[in-house]
């Protein structure tokens, strides 16, 4: 009987229950949409943030001071210690192997171009490495994205540079041009920007300056590009004094931190430290992005609740004389608000559940649109979503439906209240 | 024939405050609707306008975002830095430094620079500074010495440098780590340094504030006022900024509409419910001899009444969202930015009407008599 009297409200008055279902759905969409951004928008914003360049830089153990005054290096080049370019390809082997976007090793080498003496700045561009059996490729401009080329990157098995874009204007040459380097020519294929000490020097494949500081296999300084998690107190301590379990865990987040810590194991005889001015920003803007998404969410799930709560308050008082009816033909207060409330469960999930598939399109459409790539949404969001629609709907319900039951029957069927 | 019209405005007026006093809880509900709407798009149309700003100050933390360089070799004029700060005029903060190379005891080259230190940290709020308790002799020259320069000088907190023949003696008041190069140099108090070394500062690092535009014509002027030196944006910092600014205020933008174009449909549905449900009311006055005309202007007054008030009670509270929002993650309120506040009036009472007008044309159609008999 009982759930006949339920099939039988929603098979006739589908308007309402439409209408009903369409205020769930819109506020479960827009709070499953809002949640899903806000709780990837950190991870996207992180990936943005990597504008800034590399914040993790790896340097020799036992190199001498550098004596380097606005980006321009004043020591001879081949002095001091080297790291070995065989051992980079371990990056790819840390723990936090995945968090590191790109990594990029520089070797600078002095020599003389049209008579002016130059420093010429290897690294790679866009080199094919591999890790066990696992292949990929990395290079500076992965690391530096705010560097800007105009011509093209050099490619690293070839005799290809790039020119500052000040020495270009210095010694005359363009794009298609070539220059002397270690005795061989090379091909100017573009002219960098970047607003630092590059612009002044010459970019070339890591080779190249090798060859021009007479030592094969050696790089000075490795610039990596990581995703890393914002510093906190815990991740500021020394793990040396750690307990093994606290240890564990300062290890297993990707502190910035704890990934240079795990790049000087990578990298024998290697020395990591965080670039302070990119890392330590990073988590401050980070967190006030993360923090205003996490308020704007918050407001957006208050905004949808009161809607839908307003919704169901009217749909239920609209029917006072449903609950008279019930009530003359002898039901209890009790079966009256079961009944209701089963209705409300119903409305509540299937609502929420087109609202939820609708709420995630929304957040794809905002992470394509924003960000072009796909917003991660947790499955765990479905179930909390359901909670909280079923929460909502009882809780708009509830004051209508006690307010109905108060009223005498009579009164209500004669249509006085 | 005008006592009769004032005696029918009288009856518009009363009849539309009746509506809303008798059948207190229905028009709660649907004035509800609409408070939370125009409450929710003010917070966040102010929160919009407002939020760059409050990032941007947030974007300060990276520094400098000008450098003035002097051409290689050459220092810049004496009076370079009053003229950036005349220039920038308090919309920013420029820090002077100079540098040279001085030898360590045992004769390894270490670079020197004097710069204005409280100015510095302020700039590079980044730099971690482990300070140690000064050293007895006040008379000596306080220097803050980068991680890896503290090991080329030697154990002890007091050391000394060699410019030019000049020895100078210093005292370690904390070490500096940045990761970059001021690892391997020694900071040390400006006119200090002039005094030691003669070489007055070759770099201004300037923290400028505003838009884009308003960087860009600091940097013009800033150019234009300092013709010997080379005045340029540091990319990096400029760069990451724009684009990370520009990700977040769509991805608020997206949210912003998404839960404003809700609120619009949640008030639409209510008052829409709202209206509907009053179809005995209409078919009354219609039976009573009401025109077309009167009915509408009854129920379209009604709506832009409600649509009026809510918007003004919305508005009240959506300041006071956005405020908050405001407090509790950047730590500074938001202003109130009244022009927001037309776009939210006429917003509300356009959604009131059409909510109020639809029904009504739907009914408008069925006969009196249908309604009352209630079918």
């Amino acid at each position: 009987m009982f759930i006949r009297v339920v099939y039988e409200s929603f098979r006739r008055q589908r308007r309402r229950k439409l209408l009903a279902g369409v205020a769930i759905a819109l506020g479960v969409s827009v709070a499953t949409a809002m949640i899903a951004v806000a709780t990837d928008i950190g991870d996207k914003i992180n990936r943005e943030l990597r504008t800034y360049g590399a914040n993790l830089v790896v340097t020799p153990d036992a190199d001498t001071l550098d004596v380097e005054i606005g980006g321009v290096n004043l020591k001879p080049a081949g002095d001091g210690a080297f790291l070995r370019e065989a051992d980079l390809p371990n990056i790819k082997g840390m723990f936090w192997q995945h968090n590191v976007v790109a990594f990029a090793p520089t070797l600078s080498a002095n020599t003389t171009v049209e008579g002016k003496p130059v420093t010429v700045l290897g690294t790679y561009f866009d080199k094919d490495l591999t890790y066990g059996a696992e292949h990929f490729r990395t290079g500076v401009p992965q690391v530096y994205p705010f560097w800007k080329v105009s011509g093209a990157w050099p490619k690293d098995d070839a005799s290809e540079v790039l020119l500052g874009q000040k020495l270009a204007s210095e010694i005359g040459k363009r794009v298609g041009d070539t220059i002397q380097l270690a005795g061989r020519d090379a091909k100017i294929v573009g002219v960098l920007t970047s607003g630092t000490a590059e612009e002044s020097q010459v970019v070339a494949p890591l080779a190249i300056a090798q060859q021009l500081l007479g030592r094969e296999g050696v790089v000075k300084k490795v610039f990596v590009s990581a995703l890393t998690t914002p510093e906190n107190d815990f991740a500021r301590r020394d793990p040396a004094t750690m307990s093994p379990e606290m240890r564990d865990r300062w290890y297993c987040t990707p502190y910035a931190n704890s990934i240079a810590l795990q790049l000087t194991e990578a990298i024998p005889h290697s020395h990591a430290e965080q670039i302070r001015q990119v890392a330590q920003n990073e988590g401050t803007v980070l967190d006030k992005i993360r923090g205003l998404m996490l308020l704007v969410t918050f407001a957006a799930l208050l905004a949808s609740a009161l809607a839908v709560s307003a919704a169901m308050a009217t749909a239920i008082f609209e029917r006072r004389r449903e609950v008279g009816l019930m009530k003359a033909l002898g039901a209890g207060n009790f079966s009256v608000a079961t009944f209701f409330f089963t209705e409300a469960a119903l409305l509540a999930i299937i609502g929420g559940a087109i609202g939820y598939v609708a709420g995630n399109l929304m957040a794809q459409q905002i992470g394509q649109w924003v960000f072009q790539s796909r917003i991660a949404i947790q499955p765990v969001l479905f179930p909390i979503v359901i909670g909280l629609a079923v929460f909502v709907t009882f809780a708009g319900s509830a004051a209508s439906i006690r307010k109905a039951m108060r009223f005498d029957p009579v009164m209500v069927l004669r249509g006085d209240a | 024939m005008s006592a009769r019209h004032g005696s029918r405005t009288r009856m518009f007026v009363r009849m539309l405050i009746r509506a809303s006093l008798v059948q207190r809880g229905r028009a709660a509900s649907a004035l509800m609707a609409v408070v939370v709407a125009a409450t929710v798009a003010t917070a966040m149309m102010t929160l919009y306008v407002d939020v760059q700003a409050k990032l941007r100050k947030e974007f300060r933390s990276y520094g400098a975002n000008i450098v003035v360089v002097a051409t290689e070799g050459r220092s810049l004029p004496s009076d370079a830095l009053a003229s950036v700060e005349r220039t920038l005029n308090g919309r920013g903060l420029a820090v002077p430094f100079a540098y040279a190379v001085a030898r360590t005891k045992g004769g390894a080259p270490i670079v020197v620079a004097g710069t204005d230190f409280e100015r510095a940290k302020r700039l590079n709020s980044w730099w971690s500074i482990s300070s140690r308790q000064p050293a007895a002799a006040a008379s000596q020259q306080q220097a803050l010495v980068g991680t890896k320069a503290s090991k080329a000088i030697g154990d002890g907190p007091e050391f000394a440098l060699t410019f030019d023949g000049r020895e100078h003696q210093f005292s370690s008041s904390g070490t500096l780590r940045t990761g970059a190069s001021e690892d391997s140099r020694v900071y040390i108090d400006l006119p200090e340094f002039e005094k030691w070394t003669g070489v007055a500062p070759s770099t201004i690092e300037i923290a400028a504030s505003g838009t884009p535009t308003e960087i860009d014509a600091t940097l013009r002027s800033l150019a234009a006022s300092l013709p010997g030196a080379e005045v340029r944006p540091v990319r990096q910092i400029v760069e990451g900024e724009a684009r990370v600014l520009g990700k977040t205020r769509a991805a608020l933008l997206a949210a912003i509409a998404i839960i404003i174009f809700t609120a619009i449909l949640c008030v639409l549905a209510t008052l829409t419910a709202w209206v509907l449900d009053r179809r005995r009311d209409f078919a009354i006055m219609k039976a009573l001899g009401a025109s077309e005309t009167l009915i509408n202007s009854f129920f379209a007054a009604e709506a832009a009444a409600l649509g009026a008030v809510g918007a003004i009670a919305g508005f009240a509270l959506g300041l006071g969202v956005a405020a908050w929002i405001g407090q509790a993650n950047f730590h500074s309120a938001v202003q109130p930015r009244w022009s927001v506040f037309p776009a939210v009036l006429a917003g509300s009472i356009a959604v009131a009407l059409i909510s109020a007008v639809l029904p009504i044309s739907m009914l408008r159609r069925v006969q009196p008599a249908t309604i009352l008999r209630g079918e």
